[in-house]
């Protein structure tokens, strides 16, 4: 069957799905709106539908980027513009069903229909979605992603016709001028890196779709698989072909089963489309796809980790040279690319390199996608040209800080990352910007915290987890982790010693300087950032033990406000070290020296007497 | 040459040298704990960091390889700063226990943060109690000394192929450990010692090394023909600590347990320190003018009475080539007879019989360390792992390193099998029929090396007319082996680059031993893989000096040099050198001399280092012998089975308290170097022999080792050119006809010692005795990694005996539940010459239908129960065949044979009154 033909018969298929004024019923299912309750609303629907005498169909699609929704339901009718309901519960559901089947309207979120109806703005309009440029995400939430012809009736699999009708080079170059960078983080340019493994003499070479996705708060490569898996899949065919491979393994955690079946389903389909196995579309080109799961270890996402791992030798990553594009796995030439690197090649392909480089900055090109996560009104997963400035990412497109509090800053890049202060809040997002800025693009995680939050504590958490999350195969890495950690406990516990702050910067620089692989190279970035932008926050629990945003209990102070407190003696009765003395309707006190800082005479108090210092 | 710069000083490298090891070439000291030699750069220390200019970082000297004109910083602030705060983290986390621990002094930790400089550490100590595994009878793990630099992991996996240990968890929680956290005890651990020797601050440590030597001294491993170099380190008499010797090019600085933990019997309470003579029965203490000239009295009058030839001599391969040279001269020049041989009868007699015929030559043709890059490796017979551990390393390293084929034609699946692509399980006694049948297949298809047999060889014919009819299909219900497999491996080996046949004691000791060894030579000549590196017909010698015993003439048909003795001028030469009439006629072989023993053939025999009362087959056989020979005369180290019958035994000195050399399984001629001095009044066996041999009545006096070489130099040419001074480094392979000559790495490079190889027809025989009825199993014999032969040596290692008791029988489990044995019982095993008790190990290495046993245990010797049936140009017998059945029965104290009964009740130390 030749491509055309693929495309007609994807089309037929999918007519139906895409005629909006078709009834159907489709749930966001990823695993944010399973999280959510997707699976309640899936179960809860074929009981209304019969109530309501409705026959229709219920498709599952994947996330419209709007989490903080979830779950999320689109409606389709033959008579009313189609709508979209946001935190729809099972409790909800027959109303809204009723309503909307019966009069077209509803409390929605938005329409998806291209113009406002009545007071409801169109989807794209909405304050999140306004400002973003969906190219990985184009599919996201529009097409059932376990249907392969929904993904080809929209332009699915044309960039990998398109390239198998070109010479490797040629592909290859294209995607050098489209100055295509790794998503995965370190932003390497992927057409130079194919190139590498092009020009590696081997009969045997692989190509590697990295889909270990382990920074804390990140989800965008998971979004990816469970949305619209074939755009993965295309990305690594188009890549094997430009470098010569003919086998490949997708490297995805176990933790990420939603996305593992969907990515088998996607493999299955397009191997009985001739879109992967031997021969394909007829071009002679053959590439076989498999899936390994890995078994959560984080720096299992470091390259030479990775081949390790799919070898089945311990995940310790190794020095190079030799690099992977000559000596990978199982000592052949292996390219190795992230997810959602791998997404944008489809697109890349289809529309050309000039049509890729009308975003983005001249040496950031294209859009890069990121989870919103922490102290922010919406979070969720976005697609923004690179170079957008944070201000527009957290104020404009995330809705900025819930509760009227303060931004104070954004760790962006996991673990790995850096945190921003707000004085930089007009930086523009590219590799470079975030790079002098001292955090990392990294993968896309983009954490943001208020006024309450202890930077202290923030480091001290992420270095919790790199320390965890070392291999412990080379030594600053294995103890330079585990000293800062240590060193911050005893900041956040008030048993610090005077000099502490500049040793855990020594220390930072011979982690930085000395580790083997990115893992520690980039581990004290959340140490380093947080002193370079909040040094008085350190030396305020240094110096004179007091955590500023009252988050560290070591450095708590309990005291009762002689002012307010009523003598009431509800605290002396929680306190477990009889730490509290006072007459009955008497101020009490509190003995610092006896309190263990528990917080139940605090959250006992009815009368906000009990003051944290 | 690359020529490169470190701190502006220009170093000189091999191109693929790293700028770590060059720099440690040029003594440019580069701080680091994770790099040892032979294994891949790793780069886990971090302290070997440098600038480098034009490259980003601080890259890791032990990973970037040397290029020309490389400008590289060492020994600046920006990349020392990096290391102090590096070598702090560490210190934190060690334990500050210096003065008490026995790397101090000797530790690269201590290296490391003195030359940094390092006063302290600032840094949170983590404390850590001692993390002791005790559990290896040989050495200690500490893990809180532990700095993971994964030496001793990688050396398990990379160097031995063993792979018992690894890093477990992660981050701060990593560690060394066996899989499941087990005691090490417990995993496959060859306790090789490899990981103790690579430790860099004694978190393994040798259990046995209590303090450090005062004195080093560099020589030659006594066990396996491998011939590892040691380095002997002692103090007060004693050797207190072993390492391999890294300048030696066979072993590279590896050894196996037994060289680096199992040299306790040197100073064992029980060696032999005074002379012996059986007065009414007992041995009493002697001195040396008594006990020699009692023995040169006795052998002068059985001479007298009955001939020169009713005396005989076995000298030993474990003796130098000095010792061996002087005892052959002592039985052809002093006494007059060429009864000499040794036990290289018992191992490579069809060897040397099969490669002469066809080679001319019957040595290991190439040198073992050049397995590693073969293309195609065809082991067979040999269980390298275990008998030759060190020459097994470069076989595995050529499958794991480098991606050789491995063959493997054992009827026993031996550990070797896990990295073989193939593994043939021949029925023990049927290997002609397999090299037949690949040497059918080779020739029907049309896969030899037509140009190599055409200008090399010669009778072909004979061999194309033999095998014609050997198909696979033939071949395949004689052998057991399926007829694809047979296939499969002649093509895989016929279309090998290099392919290189190693074999050993599987295929020498059988009554066809001398056809397996010229079919083995047929394949190689056939396919043209003789005489290039990596390619040719390796016999794996097996005494640490039987390649040496053999080249220096103890052997009843040869003189110094494999020159026969029944050629006339060759004889002239000999007379001439000696200053006597020599005997024309060949003389007896071991296993002929044993017979001869026992029917008056032979009157007196003397025994230099060999112990055939367990170490012969038909060991009842052999003690009628023993018991009925006029005079006995046994020179040794220890009062072994052998000398408990002796009317004299001499002690001797062992290989660490004398000089001279050994001449090991690659050809090499090596030093071997006094580390003490004997014990008590023990001498060296060369020094006892001229004793002898003045009393006998032929003065024969040398002042040194040396002296005796330079007499062997002018005697024997292929050690012509071979001198004590031009070995002091390294070891000379033979031929080396003159003292300009480089040695000669493998053999047959243009021309065959013969001129013409010559192809030989082999065709198919069966062993001679076969499974009946009556004995329904086919008994196989062998050897253990933590045994040495009749474990005379080993059974004084308390930890070699401790990993491997008395006396196994590995049995197929299926063979065991027709009899109702279960896994430990003790049963009783019986052939048509003997009957023992052993405990049975059920396990499928053992084909259904073969049951294997060692021949170490004298608690239970497995040559009660051999055959002494012999091959019939070699007169090797055949150890690896014979009928036997095995049962649960109890079995009587009168049926067990002698042998046993006689080691059972009687200690060593009972034997000996001491004059009062």
């Amino acid at each position: 069957m030749t491509f055309a033909e693929i495309q007609t018969r994807a089309e037929t298929a999918s007519h139906t799905f895409f005629d909006s004024h078709h009834p159907r019923i489709l749930i966001g299912a990823s695993t944010c709106g399973k999280a959510a309750g997707a699976d309640d609303l899936l179960g809860a629907l074929p009981g209304h539908l019969e109530a309501l005498g409705l026959n229709i169909e219920v498709s599952q699609v994947g996330c419209l980027g709007l989490c903080y929704e979830e779950p999320l339901m689109e409606l389709h009718s033959a008579s009313a513009p189609p709508l979209l309901f946001s935190r729809v519960t099972p409790e909800r559901l027959g109303d809204i069903l009723a309503t909307y089947y019966g009069t077209g309207e509803g409390d929605a979120l938005a329409t998806m229909g291209p113009q406002a109806h009545g007071a409801l703005p169109p989807f794209e309009a909405l304050p999140m979605l306004h400002g973003q440029v969906r190219v990985v995400s184009r599919n996201f939430g529009r097409i059932d992603p376990e249907n392969m012809d929904h993904y080809i009736a929209r332009n699915g699999y044309t960039g990998l016709a398109r390239a198998l009708a070109m010479p490797a080079e040629e592909v290859i170059e294209e995607v050098k001028a489209a100055g295509l960078r790794g998503r995965g983080g370190a932003g390497f340019p992927t057409g130079l890196k194919w190139e590498f493994c092009r020009k590696a003499e081997s009969e045997q070479k692989y190509m590697i779709c990295n889909a270990d996705e382990g920074d804390p708060g990140a989800f965008m490569d998971r979004s990816v698989l469970e949305s619209d898996p074939h755009s993965t899949l295309e990305g690594m065919i188009i890549g094997a072909f430009a470098i010569g491979a003919s086998e490949g393994y997708i490297y995805v955690r176990a933790e990420y089963p939603l996305a593992i079946t969907r990515l088998e389903k996607a493999i299955k389909q397009a191997t009985d489309y001739g879109l992967l196995g031997d021969n394909i579309l007829g071009s002679g080109f053959s590439f076989h796809v498999k899936i390994k799961k890995g078994a959560g270890a984080f720096v299992c996402g470091e390259e030479t980790a990775l081949l390790a791992s799919i070898e089945g030798k311990r995940g310790m990553p190794r020095t190079r040279p030799p690099f992977p594009a000559h000596s990978g796995l199982h000592g052949k030439p292996t390219n190795i690319n992230n997810v959602e690197t791998l997404a944008n090649l489809p697109v890349l392909l289809e529309r050309g390199a000039s049509a890729f480089t009308a975003n983005g900055t001249p040496k950031s090109r294209g859009t890069k996608t990121f989870a919103l996560a922490g102290k922010i009104v919406r979070t969720g997963l976005i697609e923004v040209p690179l170079g957008t400035t944070l201000r527009r990412i957290i104020f404009d497109i995330g809705g900025g800080i819930p509760d009227g509090k303060a931004f104070k800053a954004v760790q962006t890049g996991g673990p790995s990352g850096g945190c921003i202060p707000p004085d930089l809040i007009e930086l523009p997002v590219d590799y470079e910007r975030l790079a002098e800025a001292g955090a990392i693009m990294g993968s896309g995680g983009l954490v943001v915290m208020d006024e309450g939050t202890c930077m202290v504590d923030v480091a001290r958490y992420f270095l919790e987890f790199t320390q965890v999350e070392s291999c412990g195969k080379c030594v600053p890495c294995r103890l330079g982790t585990r000293q800062l950690l240590q060193i911050l406990t005893s900041i956040t516990r008030g048993d610090s010693k005077p000099g502490d702050i500049d040793l855990m910067l020594e220390v930072s620089h011979a982690v930085k300087a000395g580790s083997l692989c990115g893992l520690g190279q980039t581990a004290p970035n959340p140490v380093l950032t947080t002193i370079k932008y909040y040094r008085h926050e350190y030396e305020s629990h240094v110096n004179d033990r007091c955590c500023p945003t009252h988050t560290c209990e070591g450095l708590l102070r309990y005291t009762i406000n002689p002012a307010t407190c009523t003598g009431c003696t509800a605290c002396v009765k929680v306190c477990p070290t009889s730490a509290i003395t006072g007459e009955r309707r008497a101020a009490h006190t509190i003995d610092t020296a006896t309190c263990i800082r528990c917080d139940a005479c605090f959250q006992t108090c009815k009368f906000d007497a009990i003051m944290k210092t | 040459m690359i020529t490169f710069s470190i701190d502006g000083e220009s170093v000189s490298a091999q191109p693929g040298d790293t700028v770590l090891r060059a720099a440690t070439a040029a003594g440019i000291y580069i701080p680091h704990l994770c790099d040892s030699e032979g294994l891949e750069p790793y780069g886990a220390c971090r302290l070997c960091i440098v600038e480098i200019e034009g490259r980003r970082g601080l890259p890791t000297s032990c990973s970037v390889p040397v290029e020309e004109g490389l400008v590289v910083r060492n020994d600046v602030d920006a990349v020392n700063r990096v290391r102090r705060m590096v070598c702090e983290m560490l210190i934190a986390d060690h334990p500050l226990v210096c003065l008490s621990c026995s790397a101090n002094m000797n530790c690269e930790l201590q290296d490391v943060a003195a030359f940094l400089g390092i006063k302290g550490s600032r840094l949170r100590r983590t404390v850590r109690k001692p993390i002791l595994d005790e559990s290896n009878p040989f050495y200690t793990r500490d893990l809180s000394k532990c700095i993971l630099c994964g030496l001793c992991t990688r050396a398990c996996h990379e160097l031995r192929g063993v792979g018992a240990i690894e890093i477990a968890g992660r981050g701060f929680d990593s560690r060394v450990a066996a899989p499941g956290d087990l005691p090490v005890r417990e995993s496959i651990c060859t306790s090789c010692g490899e990981c103790v020797d690579r430790c860099p601050v004694n978190a393994l440590w040798a259990k046995n090394e209590t303090v450090p030597p005062t004195s080093l001294t560099r020589t030659t491993c006594v066990y396996c023909g491998c011939g590892c170099g040691l380095e002997l380190g002692t103090r007060g008499g004693k050797i207190v600590r072993i390492r391999g010797d890294k300048a030696n090019p066979s072993n590279r600085g590896s050894l196996c347990v037994k060289g680096r933990f199992g040299m306790d019997f040197v100073s064992s309470p029980d060696r032999l320190t005074v002379p012996l003579i059986r007065r009414h029965g007992v041995f009493e203490e002697a001195s040396w003018d008594e006990a020699l000239d009692l023995v040169a009295t006795r052998f002068n009058a059985i001479k007298a009475e009955h001939g020169a030839d009713a005396l005989a001599g076995l000298s030993s391969a474990k003796c130098t080539n000095e010792e061996n040279y002087v005892f052959q001269k002592l039985f052809r020049a002093a006494i007059g007879t060429n009864n000499v041989d040794h036990c290289a009868r018992l191992c490579h007699a069809s060897t040397v019989a099969g490669l002469a015929r066809a080679f001319g030559s019957g040595a290991m043709t190439n040198p073992q360390v050049e397995f590693e890059y073969a293309d195609c490796i065809f082991v067979t017979g040999s269980n390298t792992t275990e008998a030759h551990p060190i020459a097994a390393m470069s076989i595995i390293a050529a499958v794991e390193k480098h991606g050789a084929t491995l063959i493997v034609a054992d009827p026993r699946r031996i550990d070797l099998t896990r990295y073989a692509t193939l593994h043939l399980r021949q029925r023990s006694g049927t290997d002609v029929a397999l090299f037949n049948a690949m040497l059918q297949v080779i020739i029907s298809e049309g896969l030899a090396d037509d140009v190599f047999v055409e200008r090399r060889t010669e009778g072909l014919e004979a061999l194309c007319d033999c095998v014609a009819d050997c198909t696979p299909e033939w071949a395949a219900p004689i052998t057991g082996v399926p007829a694809e497999q047979i296939r499969e491996a002649a093509r895989l080996y016929a279309a090998a680059e290099r392919g290189s046949i190693a074999y050993s004691m599987g295929i020498t000791q059988h009554t066809t031993g001398t056809d397996n060894v010229m079919a083995l030579a047929n394949l190689a000549m056939l396919t043209g893989n003789v005489g290039r590196a990596s390619t040719g017909v390796n016999p794996l010698r097996g005494q640490n000096n039987v390649q040496g015993a053999c080249d220096l003439g103890a052997l009843p048909d040869k003189y110094p040099g494999y020159q026969n003795v029944e050629d006339a001028d060759i004889r002239a030469t000999f007379e001439a050198a000696w200053g006597v009439a020599l005997s024309p006629h060949n003389g007896l072989t071991v296993t002929e001399i044993v017979s001869a023993a026992g029917c008056g053939g032979v009157r007196g025999l003397y025994i230099m280092g060999e112990n055939p009362m367990l170490s012969d087959p038909n060991l009842n056989h052999v003690q009628q012998a023993m018991e009925d020979i006029e005079f006995l005369c046994v020179q040794d180290i220890f009062l072994t089975e052998t000398a408990q019958m002796a009317d004299v035994v001499l002690p001797a000195a062992s290989f660490a308290e004398k000089d001279g050399t050994f001449t090991n399984t690659d050809r090499r001629v090596q030093r071997v170097r006094a580390a003490l001095s004997a014990p008590g009044q023990a001498r060296d066996d060369w020094a006892i022999l001229c004793d002898l041999s003045t009393r006998i009545g032929y003065p024969m006096a040398y002042d040194s080792p040396a002296t005796i070489m330079d007499e062997i130099a002018t005697v024997s040419p292929i050690y012509g050119g071979i001198s004590f001074a031009r070995i002091e480094e390294v070891g000379l392979q033979w031929p080396c006809p003159d003292a300009e000559h480089p040695g000669t790495t493998f053999l047959h490079a243009d021309t065959f010692t013969r001129g013409r190889g010559k192809f030989h027809a082999t065709p198919f025989r069966v062993a001679a005795e076969e499974p009946d009825s009556a004995y329904p199993l086919l008994l196989t014999t062998g050897r253990y990694l933590y045994h040495w032969h009749t474990r005379t040596l080993t059974s004084r290692s308390e930890g070699l005996e401790a990993i491997c008791p008395p006396v196994p029988i590995e049995i197929h489990p299926d063979d065991a539940a027709q009899q109702g044995i279960a896994d430990g019982d003790i049963i009783t095993v019986s052939s048509r010459r003997g009957t023992l008790r052993a405990n049975a190990v059920l396990t499928e290495r053992s084909p259904r239908g073969t049951v294997f046993m060692a021949f170490h245990f004298h608690e239970g010797a497995a040559n009660l129960l051999t055959n002494d049936a012999v091959d019939p140009i070699a007169k090797i017998p055949e150890y690896k065949v014979c009928a036997v059945r095995i049962t649960t029965a109890a079995v009587t104290d009168d049926a067990v044979s002698p042998v046993q009964e006689k080691q059972k009740n009687q200690g060593a130390a009972g034997l000996i009154t001491t004059p009062a």
